[in-house]
This record gives C-alpha cells, sequence and structure tokens, in this order.
C-alpha cells in the first residue's frame, strides 16, 4: 500500500505543501535573511550582519516593553490558572447548574480580541471615570491590570474545561480510597486530585505562558500601548517598529526584534516539551 | 455531615451564580449603551440603563449597516472563514494521511515542518507575507503571463490577478498555509489510531487512493474534523492581523475585527453608538452558534489543548 500511495503525492502532500511554503515557509526563510539586512529602499534590502540586532538590544522601548510582557505572563499565568482550578473543582461536585455555568464561563472565548479589548475599554473606563481615576490611555498601571482582568474573564474558560476533563479523567476508587480512610478534602485535594491533573496543569500553564507572550489584539484594543508605550507588550511594540515608523530602516530593526521574539517562544516551547516528556516518563 | 455538605453546595450554587451574572455583564451592558442615542453615551454613564431621554431604538444599527458598511464586512469575513476551514479540512486531512501511510524521510521532515509552525509567532512573518502577498497577488496577473508566453490580451482581461491572494477569495491560500500546522498535527495524532488493515481491505478490492480516502479515511476521521474545524473557525473567524495586512483594504476588503478598529478615528474621536452596534452584530452571531453547537464546541477544544 505505502508504494501505490507514495506516487500519490502531488495529490495529497502538494496542495498543502505549496500553500506551507507562500504562507509560511518562504516568508520565514525571508524574514530570517531580511533580519540581518540594512533597507535603503524597502524593496532594496543589503546584507548588514548583526547592526540590527544590536540596535534591538539596545532599544529603550524594546526592553521596557519585555519587562511589560514578562510581567504581564506572570500575573496573567498565575490568576488564570487558580481561577480556572477553582472554578473546575467547584464545577466537579454535585451541584445544579454545572453545565449552564460552563457555558456561561467558556463564552467569552468565542468572541475575538479586538471585540473583547473594545468591550473592556467601555467597561473600564467608566468605572475609571466614577472613581474619579485617570482613563486606561493615560496611566499604564490601569492599563496593565486592565489587560490582566480582561485575560483572566477570555482564558479562566477555557482552562476550566480542561481542568474539568482532568478531574473527570480521576478514577473514582481513588477518590472512595481516600474517603474510606479518612482523608479530609484538603488532603484530597493535595494529594490525590492536584498530582492526577498534573498533565492539565502543564498544558494549561504553557497555553498561558505562550498566551500572554504572543499577547496582541486585546493590547491593541485595549490601550494600545499608551501612555506613550507603557502598556505595550512584545508583539504590539514589534508591530509599532514595523508599521508606526516612518522610513526602511525600522523594517530591519523590526524583523530583528521579532526573531528575538520568536526565539523566547520557541525556548518556551522547548522547556514545556521537556516538562511533559518527563512526566511521561514517570508514568 | 451531609447537612453541612448541603449549605456549603447552597453556598457555592450562589457565588458561582454571582460570578456567571458578572462573566455575561460585559456584553450586556454593551447592549444597553447601543441603544442609548450617541450624545447620551459617556464613558461615566456607561453604566445608566437607557431611558426616555437617551433612549434611541436600532438607530446605531441602522447606521452601522447602512454607512459603515458592516454587511459587507460580514460577508467578507464570513466567505473567508467557510473557504479556509473548507480548504484546511479536505487538504490537511489528506496531507495528514499520507504523512502518517507513506513512511520516507521526506514525509516525516514535512511533519516536523507543520509542528515547528504552530510554535512560530506571526509576528516573525507578519512583514514579510504581507510582502509577498501583495507581490503574488499584484504582479501574477492573466497580463504577465501572456507576456511571458508571448500572447496579447486585452486591458481589462490583462489585470486578472491569477492567484489573488490578498483578496477575500484568495486569501484563503494563506490560511491553508498558515492553519496547516494545528490541522496537521491533530489528524495525525488520530490517524495513528485507524487501523491499517481497513484501509488495505479497500485497496485490494480495488479502491484508488483517492477513493479509499474519501469513503473509508474521511467517515472515521468525522470526530476529528468536527475538532479541527471549530479550532480552525475560532481562529479564522476572530483574526485581525493577518487579514488586516494581508487584504488590499483600498478595493474596501474588509473583516468585521478590521472594521471595529475603524470606529477609532485617526485624531482620537470614536463613534460609540454605531462601534457598539456593530460589537453587539459580532457577537450575537458567535453566541447564537455556541449555545447551538456547544457540546461539539467544548469537545473540539478539549482535543485541541490535549493533543497540542
Amino acid at each position: 500500500m505505502q508504494r501505490s500511495l507514495k506516487r500519490w503525492w502531488p495529490v495529497f502532500l502538494l496542495p498543502t505543501f505549496a500553500a506551507f511554503c507562500v504562507g509560511f515557509i518562504y516568508p520565514f526563510i525571508q524574514g530570517l535573511y531580511l533580519s540581518f539586512c540594512k533597507f535603503i529602499t524597502i524593496d532594496n534590502p543589503t546584507w548588514n550582519g548583526l547592526a540590527n540586532y544590536i540596535y534591538a538590544f539596545t532599544d529603550a522601548s524594546f526592553r521596557q516593553s519585555f519587562l511589560f510582557s514578562a510581567a504581564f505572563t506572570i500575573v496573567s499565568t498565575l490568576a488564570i490558572n487558580v481561577a480556572a482550578f477553582a472554578i473546575a473543582l467547584a464545577l466537579t461536585r454535585a451541584i445544579k447548574g454545572t453545565n449552564l455555568f460552563r457555558t456561561v464561563f467558556f463564552m467569552p472565548n468565542l468572541i475575538g480580541g479586538i471585540v473583547l479589548g473594545y468591550i473592556w475599554q467601555i467597561l473600564l473606563n467608566c468605572v475609571l471615570s466614577l472613581l474619579e481615576k485617570p482613563l486606561l490611555s493615560l496611566d499604564a498601571t490601569y492599563g496593565f491590570w486592565g489587560l490582566i482582568i480582561l485575560m483572566c474573564w477570555q482564558q479562566i474558560g477555557y482552562m476550566m474545561i480542561i481542568y474539568i476533563a482532568g478531574l473527570q479523567s480521576i478514577p473514582s476508587d481513588y477518590l472512595e480510597a481516600a474517603k474510606i480512610d479518612g482523608a479530609t478534602s484538603w488532603q484530597t485535594l493535595w494529594r490525590i486530585k492536584i498530582p492526577n491533573v498534573m498533565p492539565s496543569i502543564t498544558i494549561c500553564t504553557f497555553l498561558t505562558l505562550t498566551n500572554g507572550f504572543k499577547l496582541f489584539d486585546q493590547n491593541l484594543a485595549l490601550t494600545a500601548g499608551e501612555p506613550a508605550h507603557a502598556s505595550e507588550g512584545l508583539a504590539l511594540n514589534i508591530y509599532y517598529t514595523f508599521y508606526a515608523r516612518s522610513g526602511p530602516q525600522w523594517k530591519g530593526y523590526g524583523q530583528a526584534k521579532a526573531v528575538l521574539f520568536c526565539l523566547l517562544v520557541i525556548a518556551i516551547s522547548l522547556i514545556q516539551l521537556r516538562a511533559t516528556r518527563s512526566k511521561e516518563v514517570q508514568q | 455531615m451531609h447537612k453541612a455538605t448541603k449549605i456549603s453546595n447552597t453556598l457555592l450554587t450562589a457565588l458561582l451564580t454571582v460570578l456567571s451574572l458578572a462573566w455575561i455583564y460585559p456584553v450586556l451592558m454593551i447592549l444597553l449603551n447601543s441603544l442609548k442615542k450617541e450624545s447620551a453615551i459617556t464613558t461615566s454613564s456607561a453604566f445608566q440603563l437607557p431611558n426616555g431621554a437617551t433612549f434611541a431604538g436600532f438607530e446605531n444599527y441602522v447606521n452601522a449597516i447602512d454607512s459603515k458598511g458592516f454587511l459587507s464586512a460580514f460577508g467578507y469575513t464570513l466567505l473567508i472563514t467557510i473557504t479556509s476551514v473548507a480548504l484546511i479540512l479536505i487538504f490537511c486531512s489528506m496531507c495528514a494521511w499520507f504523512i502518517t501511510r507513506v513512511n520516507t524521510w521526506w514525509s516525516k521532515a514535512c511533519y516536523y515542518l507543520f509542528i515547528f509552525s504552530m510554535v512560530v509567532p506571526f509576528q516573525m512573518l507578519m512583514f514579510t507575507l504581507s510582502a509577498t502577498a501583495d507581490k503574488i497577488g499584484t504582479s501574477l496577473t492573466l497580463g504577465n503571463l501572456a507576456d511571458a508566453l508571448g500572447f496579447t490580451v486585452s486591458k481589462s482581461a490583462a489585470e486578472i490577478s491569477l492567484l489573488p491572494v490578498n483578496t477575500p477569495y484568495g486569501i484563503c491560500i494563506i490560511y491553508l498555509g498558515f492553519g496547516a500546522g494545528l490541522a496537521v498535527f491533530m489528524f495525525c495524532g488520530f490517524m495513528k489510531s485507524i487501523p491499517l488493515e481497513i484501509e488495505e481491505a479497500a485497496m485490494i478490492d480495488g479502491c484508488g487512493p483517492l477513493r479509499t480516502f474519501f469513503l473509508v479515511v474521511m467517515p472515521i476521521l468525522k470526530p476529528t474534523l468536527i475538532s479541527v474545524g471549530i479550532l480552525e473557525t475560532m481562529w479564522v473567524w476572530n483574526d485581525y492581523l493577518l487579514p488586516y495586512l494581508v487584504l488590499d483594504r483600498t478595493k474596501g476588503y474588509t473583516t468585521i475585527s478590521i472594521l471595529i478598529q475603524y470606529f477609532r478615528g485617526s485624531y482620537g474621536t470614536v463613534e460609540m453608538g454605531p462601534m457598539m452596534a456593530c460589537i453587539i452584530l459580532t457577537v450575537l452571531p458567535i453566541i447564537i452558534v455556541y449555545l447551538l453547537c456547544q457540546r461539539h464546541i467544548i469537545k473540539g477544544v478539549v482535543a485541541g489543548a490535549v493533543k497540542g
């Protein structure tokens, strides 16, 4: 069968692979090359060595956006996972209306980042103006916490679904045995439930980590980096470097920043992969 | 003991009810504000219900649909989503079948390339991708092809693009390439569990590879097709940056996410009324579809997350 199928690669493999070359491989390789180039005009790049990378490392706004993204990612990862796990625990108990609650909590996930950003901008600005505090676009601290609230609202439902699936797959014998042995619900949580949902915890942590760094739509719609780039994450900083500056040299700087950003995300993914692998060995 | 559990469960239900009301409230607030008159929408009064003086009926909705081009943006978004997801489901499942069944170095290399593409953030590609799409869309025309082959064609025919990736009709090719990573990965994961004997039996009975795939493998794949379809639909429908950079906006091609961004004028003015009407018109179909096929959506998300 393998023999006869092999000749059919133009039908089975080629359409996807051709589109993949146009949509991914070619732009990726060209992007790598351009990050080492100096642009005189946009269509005329010349080799320039590491100059773009040196610029990216000395750019204060890039460093600031990295710190913003890192702080945002840490806080949002903790907040989303703790809240999602708590809600998942509550919803796996025998209470009425669990399906309805699950439906409601998951709903914001289906709404696009731009729309979510505007919804929360209106809501948060109203709260801030009633409290007589500066609006989102005037104070980066509120912008930061606004983004955290927005991302919690969006992602808790998603992570909750994964945790519920994990909690439901724990064999009921374990829980019954714990009950018969007289374990308190606190002990059951720490000794049985959490160790058994470790795979879900790894997945959710990884998803929230990468989502935190990749955050773009919500950031653009909620604060657009205001005031003065102080609430700007890495992805938004790269976007502004490409498109909000005039002068072709910015394309090279932007591409160098994008390559660094890409390396960062790949590094996180590799760590995640190792974490999952080592868990699989133990099981 | 039993009574204590009952009380704590009631308390928990009450707490969850309050929390889920808080979850719905933002959308509800936008709905109420979208019914207010433009002049009555201010930042500090967004929590007030519309009353006799501020109620505007569906004025904002009419405005959003009539003069802001909501319908065309909605239509383009629908077109892009349907064509892209259909292409992804058909071609990526075929590709995944080939990769799992044909064991050569180049099929394996393809597989790892697809996996790699899932990790790479869009910012890495956005500048070169939009430039490439622009170049393909504008220079790969019938006229240029005819020149190369030594024909002449009429001027109107010469402007027809052969691969119009910068229009809503051709952008699905880019989505196919970009969405292939997740789709191929999920299909391959499932395909490994399908016993080879079924396909071999079909082949021995005289089915060619195409018929074997579409009549035997495709039906078995159905649950994964639904999961992948849902995940890719959620992504394409809500995507902002890719269509914003790739679509030729001078020809009026917009999607909903781009349209909403337009309401924020370049000088800090925002037309709040039509914008909120637009948000509601965007969110409403999503919520309806979600309520109708919630079970599949939640299942699809779990499948995608556990494998991804």
